[in-house]
C-alpha cells in the first residue's frame, strides 16, 4: 500500500468523497434534467434476477396490443419469445403468434413479391414503412422500443414512470394543442397521449389489469427485449464470481507460501 | 539492471534452437530469471494486469470483427446481432466495451504509481515517454472504438472530436474534411475509424513492447525510489516471486472485471448510445467516455476553440517532458513531505475535472445572487492547477523541499517497514 501520514491521508480521502461522491450518484447524464423516476424493486435486478415469466407475457400482450400500435421492435423475431430466459411460449404458440402477421416476401422465381403468413424467424412487425412515416401520420417519429429500455437513464424506472405519469398540467403551464402534459418525460411535454386506461388490456390470468400493473408488465417485457441474455448473464456471471474468488484465495495462499523464504 | 544470462539449455533441441533463435533465452532473462527489487507492492501488479487488458481487448476485438459491419445503415444492428443471435456474443461484447474501461482503469492507477514514486526519473526517462506513447496510443482506439456502435453518443462524439481539429487555423477546415472523407461524420468515417481501431491496438503492443524493453535495461524503480546496490540482497527472482504476487494481483481485478460485464454492464457506458445514430437530432448533453472526462473538461473550460483544443492536447503532452520538470533528485513520495501532499492534491483535482467533464458546463453548484459558481469556473480553477501542478510545482518543490533520510538499500527498506510495525 501507498505509505502516507494520517493526517494527508484522511484529508486527501475526505476531498475524494466530497467530489467522487457526487460522480457516482449523478452520472454524467446525457438525456437533460428531468425529474427523478419512481424507484421500483424488479424481479430481474440483483445478482441472482430473473425475469417474471407471468409478466414478461402480460407485457407482451400489452406491447402488442397496445405499444405495437405506433411502434416498432425490429430487433425482436418471434422465434425469441420461445427462447430460454424470455416469455418462454411454446413452440405451436409462437407460430401461431407470427402467423397473425402478414410479410412480404419475396421475390419468387418469376421475379414477383408475395405474401406470406409470418414465421417464427420473422421481426416484430413495424407499424410504419419508416420514421418520416411514422412521423407524418403522429407528429412526431416514435422510438423503436427494442433496446429502450436501456436508452434512456434509470430505464426501466423512467418507463414504468412515463406510463403512468400522464396527469393534467399543472396551473399556467401552457401546453400545445395535440401534445399531452406528463410528470416524467424531460419538458414534461410530448407528443404521445396517455396509452393506457384502467381494464384496457385484458388479462387470462386474472391479474388486476390496472394502469400501474400494465406498465409494469411492459416494462419488464421491454427490459427483456432490451437484454434477452440477462438470465444467462447472471447464471455465468455467479459461476465466474465463485471460481475468480477461489482462484484468488488460492493464488494468495500460493504467493504467501512463495514469499515465505523472503520475508 | 541489465544482468548476465544465466539460461542453460535444458536438452539438445534447446541447444540448438539456443545457437539459432535464442528466443527460450530472452523469455527466461526477461520473465523467469529477471531481477526485481523485493520490495515491490501492489501497485506494481498493473504492470501485468495492463498485459491481460490488451490482450483480452484483442481477441474479444478480433471475434466482434467477424460480426461487425462497418457502414452506418447496419453498424448498430450488427452489434445488436452480435448481442443477440451469435453464441455468447453479449458475453464478447460487454468483456470487450467494458474491458476498455477496466483497461483505463489500470492505467490510471499505473500512471498515478508513477507520479507517486518518481518512477519516471532518470534513468527511466524513455521508459515513462513510451508509457505516455502507449496511453496516447489507447485514448485514439477508445475514441475510435466508441464511434463503431454508431449510437447517437458515437456519432456525436465523433462530430464533436473531429470538429477540434477544424479550430487549427488555415489549414482545419481541410483538415477535418479530409479526417471525416466526406463533408460530414458519415460512412467513409465509420470506415476508417474501423480500419484504425483494429490497426491501433498492434501499434499498442508494438509499443508496450519496446516499453518492457526499456524496462529491462534500468529495471524497476520500486517503494523507496533507491536503485538496487547489492542484487542478492535487494532482489528476488521474477519467476516465482513477481509471477504469483501479479497472478494474485490479476484475480483480484478480474473479480471487479466481473462484476461490471455480468452484474452492470452498462453502468459505466451512456443510455444514448442505445439510440441509433441520428444527424438531425443532437442529444442534450454530449459527453464522451468517463476516461476521457478530464481532458474534455479542459477543453470546455477554455472560452476560445483553438485555445481549449491546444489546452487539451497540452495537458497530456506535458507528460512527455515530466522527467524535466522536476527537479528532485528523490523518487519516492515517501521521503518527500511536501510533494507527497501536493500528489494527493492534483489526484484529486484530476478527478474534480472528470467531474466537471460530465457536467452540463452551466450547472451552478454555490449559487450566488441571481448566478453563481458554476461547472465551467470549477473546470477553469481545475484546469489552472493541473497545468500549475506540472510548470510551477514539480520545479519548485524539489528545490524548497527537505527530503527525509533515504533507506540505506532496498533491503534496509524491507526491514525498516518490518520494525515500523511492530
Amino acid at each position: 500500500m501507498i505509505q502516507f501520514s494520517r493526517k494527508t491521508g484522511f484529508l486527501a480521502l475526505a476531498a475524494a468523497a466530497a467530489i467522487g461522491l457526487p460522480l457516482l450518484a449523478q452520472p454524467a447524464s446525457a438525456a437533460g434534467d428531468a425529474v427523478k423516476p419512481i424507484q421500483s424493486e424488479w424481479s430481474f435486478q440483483g445478482v441472482f434476477g430473473t425475469y417474471d415469466r407471468d409478466a414478461l407475457r402480460r407485457g407482451y400482450k400489452v406491447y402488442k396490443e397496445v405499444c405495437a400500435a405506433c411502434h416498432s421492435a425490429e430487433l425482436v423475431r418471434f422465434r425469441n419469445l420461445m427462447e430460454p430466459g424470455g416469455p418462454e411460449f411454446s413452440e405451436g404458440q409462437v407460430k401461431a403468434l407470427a402467423a397473425d402477421i402478414v410479410v412480404i416476401d419475396g421475390p419468387d422465381d418469376r421475379g414477383e413479391m408475395f405474401e406470406r403468413p409470418g414465421e417464427p424467424k420473422d421481426r416484430f412487425p413495424s407499424p410504419y414503412p419508416n420514421s418520416q412515416a411514422a412521423a407524418a401520420a403522429m407528429g412526431a417519429p416514435a422510438p423503436d422500443l427494442s433496446v429502450i429500455a436501456k436508452a434512456r437513464p434509470d430505464g426501466v424506472n423512467y418507463l414504468h414512470s412515463l406510463l403512468v405519469g400522464y396527469t393534467e398540467a399543472p396551473e399556467g403551464f401552457d401546453v400545445l394543442e395535440g401534445l399531452h402534459y406528463n410528470t416524467y418525460f424531460p419538458g414534461h411535454v410530448l407528443a404521445m397521449p396517455a396509452p393506457l386506461a384502467d381494464g384496457q388490456v385484458e388479462y387470462e390470468d386474472g391479474t388486476p389489469n390496472t394502469v400501474d400493473q400494465m406498465a409494469r408488465d411492459v416494462t419488464n417485457f421491454l427490459m427483456w427485449t432490451a437484454e434477452p441474455k440477462l438470465e444467462q448473464r447472471h447464471r455465468l456471471g455467479f459461476q465466474v464470481m465463485i471460481y475468480l474468488v477461489l482462484l484468488s484465495g488460492f493464488l494468495w495462499f500460493a504467493m504467501r507460501k512463495v514469499w515465505s523464504d523472503q520475508h | 539492471m541489465s544482468h548476465q544470462s544465466t539460461y542453460t539449455p535444458g536438452n539438445g533441441f534447446a541447444r540448438w534452437m539456443d545457437e539459432r533463435l535464442p528466443i527460450m533465452r530472452l523469455v527466461n532473462d526477461s520473465f523467469v530469471d529477471y531481477p526485481v527489487p523485493r520490495n515491490l507492492n501492489y501497485w506494481w501488479t498493473f504492470g501485468a494486469i495492463l498485459s491481460f487488458c490488451l490482450a483480452v481487448q484483442i481477441v474479444t476485438g478480433i471475434v466482434l470483427a467477424m460480426h461487425y459491419v462497418p457502414t452506418t445503415e447496419l453498424a448498430f444492428a450488427s452489434v445488436e446481432h452480435i448481442m443477440r443471435d451469435v453464441n455468447y456474443g453479449w458475453l464478447i461484447r460487454y468483456v470487450h466495451s467494458n474491458g476498455a474501461s477496466m483497461f483505463f482503469i489500470a492505467v490510471y492507477i499505473h500512471m498515478f504509481r508513477g507520479l507517486y514514486y518518481g518512477s519516471y526519473k532518470a534513468p527511466r526517462e524513455v521508459l515513462w515517454i513510451l508509457g505516455v506513447l502507449i496511453y496516447l496510443l489507447m485514448m485514439a482506439t477508445a475514441f475510435f472504438g466508441y464511434v463503431l456502435p454508431w449510437g447517437q453518443m458515437s456519432f456525436w462524439g465523433a462530430t464533436v472530436i473531429t470538429n477540434l481539429f477544424g479550430a487549427i487555423p488555415l489549414v482545419g477546415e481541410a483538415l477535418r474534411t479530409w479526417l471525416w472523407g466526406d463533408f460530414a461524420v458519415g460512412d467513409p468515417t465509420l470506415n476508417r475509424f474501423f480500419s484504425l481501431h483494429y490497426l491501433f491496438p498492434f501499434l499498442i503492443a508494438g509499443v508496450v513492447i519496446l516499453h518492457v524493453w526499456a524496462l529491462h535495461v534500468t529495471g524497476q524503480n520500486n517503494p523507496a525510489g533507491i536503485e538496487v546496490k547489492d542484487p542478492k540482497k535487494d532482489t528476488v527472482a521474477f519467476t516465482p516471486y513477481a509471477t504469483m504476487k501479479d497472478a494474485f494481483g490479476l484475480a483480484v481485478f478480474m473479480i471487479l472485471f466481473a462484476y461490471f460485464v455480468f452484474f452492470n454492464p452498462n453502468a459505466l457506458g451512456e443510455p444514448d448510445n442505445y439510440i441509433v445514430a441520428d444527424p438531425l437530432v443532437t442529444p442534450a448533453h454530449i459527453v464522451p467516455e468517463w476516461y476521457l472526462l478530464p481532458f474534455y473538461a479542459i477543453l470546455r473550460a477554455v472560452p476560445d476553440k483553438l485555445g481549449g483544443v491546444v489546452l487539451m492536447f497540452g495537458a497530456i503532452a506535458i507528460l512527455f517532458v515530466l522527467p524535466w520538470l522536476d527537479t528532485s533528485k528523490v523518487r519516492s513520495a515517501r521521503f518527500r513531505p511536501l510533494y507527497k501532499q501536493f500528489f494527493w492534491i492534483f489526484v484529486v483535482v484530476c478527478i474534480g475535472l472528470g467531474y466537471c467533464g460530465g457536467q452540463s458546463p452551466d450547472k451552478i453548484l454555490i449559487p450566488v445572487g441571481a448566478g453563481g459558481f458554476d461547472v465551467t469556473d470549477l473546470s477553469r480553477i481545475l484546469t489552472i492547477y493541473y497545468f500549475l501542478h506540472f510548470l510551477v510545482l514539480f520545479p519548485v518543490l524539489g528545490l524548497i523541499e527537505k527530503p527525509k533520510p533515504l533507506p540505506e538499500s532496498i533491503a534496509a527498506s524491507v526491514l525498516g517497514d518490518k520494525s515500523d510495525k511492530s
